[in-house]
């Protein structure tokens, strides 16, 4: 069986699939891809099923070294890679052999970068996935970030497949994102001031933000009595306001239940897009009919579906 | 009265009250059971927490109309659905010396002896209100009162899995090694949770738990920790 090694793992790299699913009743979280949309596509360049493992690295790419044959696929943050020294396209899928160092450098735009390998990674299954839980040291690769040394089992994949992305999938990122969200759970519990802060004001992803969550600075949001509510279950993309006032988004690590008042939640069509964002990047937040966010989903799948036959 | 309320375009709070008590946690178990037993399609799961459950569910297989609708006859035909009676988990623990190094803590606060706190601290049942914080954790309800100790000024940097603590009015268990402030008086030989194990977690929503001391050669014999 091949391997793969990591020479360095960037800024941060850890194995992630579609995430653990129907364990959050036991307090897991769900982890996985923070930009699903960019696994899915990354798998689908080298043939793979659309939620099998890859390898994620924030803001700086991963480099490695195959010691075999196989077929890969770079999608995600915009990032110059490079095979033994010469340019490496993203998008699509590229053959490599044993011996080749892939090397990436920072990301030009977007967050993560998700790496595919044909046939997938040889890790066992934690109920149900390969996600790795950073915090709870759990899953993926020895439940931890890669490190330089790391060697880790890969698949044979039997096919060779050549595929390329289409270009109308290929997602320009911006350092200033407009996100979608539906009114959250508790927004009764804003005043009308601070719900206008909140839809009328440019927030700015703080270094304080990881896989768990975003922590936004900007303008404070209001609420009408206090902060806290009994503690009850979180879904990715949830937006907390603490009593200090500034939002935090629940990203893909994040706990289970939560104690803050949630002012919206993001939609689920702009959860990836989301996951591409870094700090110091700047959101502002439109809010969208529950109705209308479902149709912005199902049409986001439907044509991803014609696309990717 | 239940109240379904939309938390975001992929879930749905069903929501029994706005407090913490018992009475609504039945409320919540039985629904939550029925739930289970109707398997709606394209539901993802369900967390239950002290006064609501939270259905996430995909928007690309059901969308919130027919669900809120599905979600509704739910409560409607609750009451010809047979509740089994929760279940009762024993959980052995060796209270004190050597794993309950906080134990004098506790005495030196509370003003009772290590006796008195453990008879205090095992001849309750304590409600499963929810599970979360970490993996496999419980949020307990239903501790005395007369031996709630604050949390530790300094917190440990390791709390070894297994161990039981007491947090202000709160006591738990801490399902894996991490680190934290809490006032640990013993240890379960038991693994609350497991990944390897079927079922990983030996504790759900809605369970009792019933704390009894046992001798430091039973905890060697039961031990499923090291």
């Amino acid at each position: 069986m091949g391997t793969i090694k990591i020479l360095n793992p960037g800024l941060l790299s850890s194995i992630q699939d579609a995430g653990r699913y129907g364990y959050q009743q036991y307090g897991m979280p769900v982890a996985g891809a923070m930009d699903t949309d960019a696994l899915q596509f990354a798998n689908w360049c080298v043939g793979n099923s659309s939620n099998e493992a890859c390898i994620e690295s924030t803001i700086i790419g991963a480099s490695l070294e195959f010691n075999c044959g196989t077929t890969i696929a770079l999608c995600g943050a915009k990032v110059q890679a490079k095979i033994n020294g010469e340019f490496a396209e993203m998008n699509r899928s590229l053959q490599v052999k044993t011996g080749d160092k892939l090397e990436m450098g920072n990301v030009q735009a977007g967050c993560r970068i998700y790496l595919a390998i044909a046939g997938g990674f040889n890790i066992p299954d934690l109920m149900a996935s390969k996600s790795t839980y950073l915090r709870g040291k759990f899953g993926g690769f020895e439940g931890k970030a890669l490190a330089s040394g790391d060697e880790i089992e890969v698949n044979e994949s039997g096919k060779q497949i050549k595929r390329r992305l289409p270009q109308a999938l290929i997602s320009d990122f911006s350092n200033n994102t407009s996100i979608r969200i539906t009114a959250g759970a508790e927004v009764r519990r804003f005043t009308q001031e601070g719900i206008k802060s909140f839809l009328c004001s440019t927030y700015t992803v703080s270094a304080q933000s990881d896989r768990m969550g975003y922590r936004l600075s900007g303008a404070k949001i209001e609420h009408t009595d206090g902060a806290d509510i009994i503690s009850s279950g979180i879904s990715t993309g949830a937006i907390q306001v603490p009593g200090h006032g500034a939002p935090i988004i629940m990203m893909a690590d994040h706990q289970t239940v939560g104690g803050y008042t949630k002012i919206a939640n993001v939609i689920a069509a702009d959860l990836p897009l989301l996951g591409q964002m870094k700090p110091g990047d700047k959101i502002t937040f439109k809010e969208v009919s529950l109705e209308k966010a479902q149709n912005i989903l199902i049409e986001k799948h439907r044509i991803r579906q014609e696309l990717l036959k | 009265m239940i109240d379904y309320i939309p938390s975001g375009d992929s879930a749905f709070l069903v929501k029994f009250g706005d407090e913490i008590s018992e009475e609504i946690n039945r409320d919540l178990r039985a629904y939550f059971i029925a739930f289970n037993e109707k398997k709606i399609k394209g539901v993802i799961e369900c967390i239950p927490s002290y006064s609501d459950l939270m259905v996430l569910y995909d928007p690309l297989i059901i969308q919130y109309k027919a669900l809120l609708h599905q979600l509704k006859q739910i409560a409607e035909n609750i009451k010809d659905i047979s509740i089994p009676e929760a279940r009762t988990i024993e959980i052995p623990v060796l209270y004190g010396q050597p794993f309950g190094e906080d134990i004098q803590a506790v005495q030196s606060h509370t003003k009772m002896s290590e006796q008195e706190i453990i008879k205090a601290h095992s001849e309750n049942k304590y409600l499963v209100y929810m599970l979360g914080f970490t993996p496999g954790f419980c949020y307990l309800g239903g501790m005395n009162p007369q031996i709630a100790t604050p949390r530790k000024e300094v917190p440990s940097q390791k709390i070894l899995a297994g161990s039981v603590g007491i947090a202000s009015q709160q006591t738990g268990i801490y399902p894996i090694d991490s680190p934290g402030g809490w006032q640990v008086i013993g240890r379960t030989p038991l693994r609350l949770f497991d990944p390897d194990r079927k079922p990983e977690f030996l504790i759900q929503a809605g369970d009792y738990l019933k704390f009894y001391p046992i001798s430091e050669e039973d905890y060697h014999k039961m031990n499923e920790n090291d």
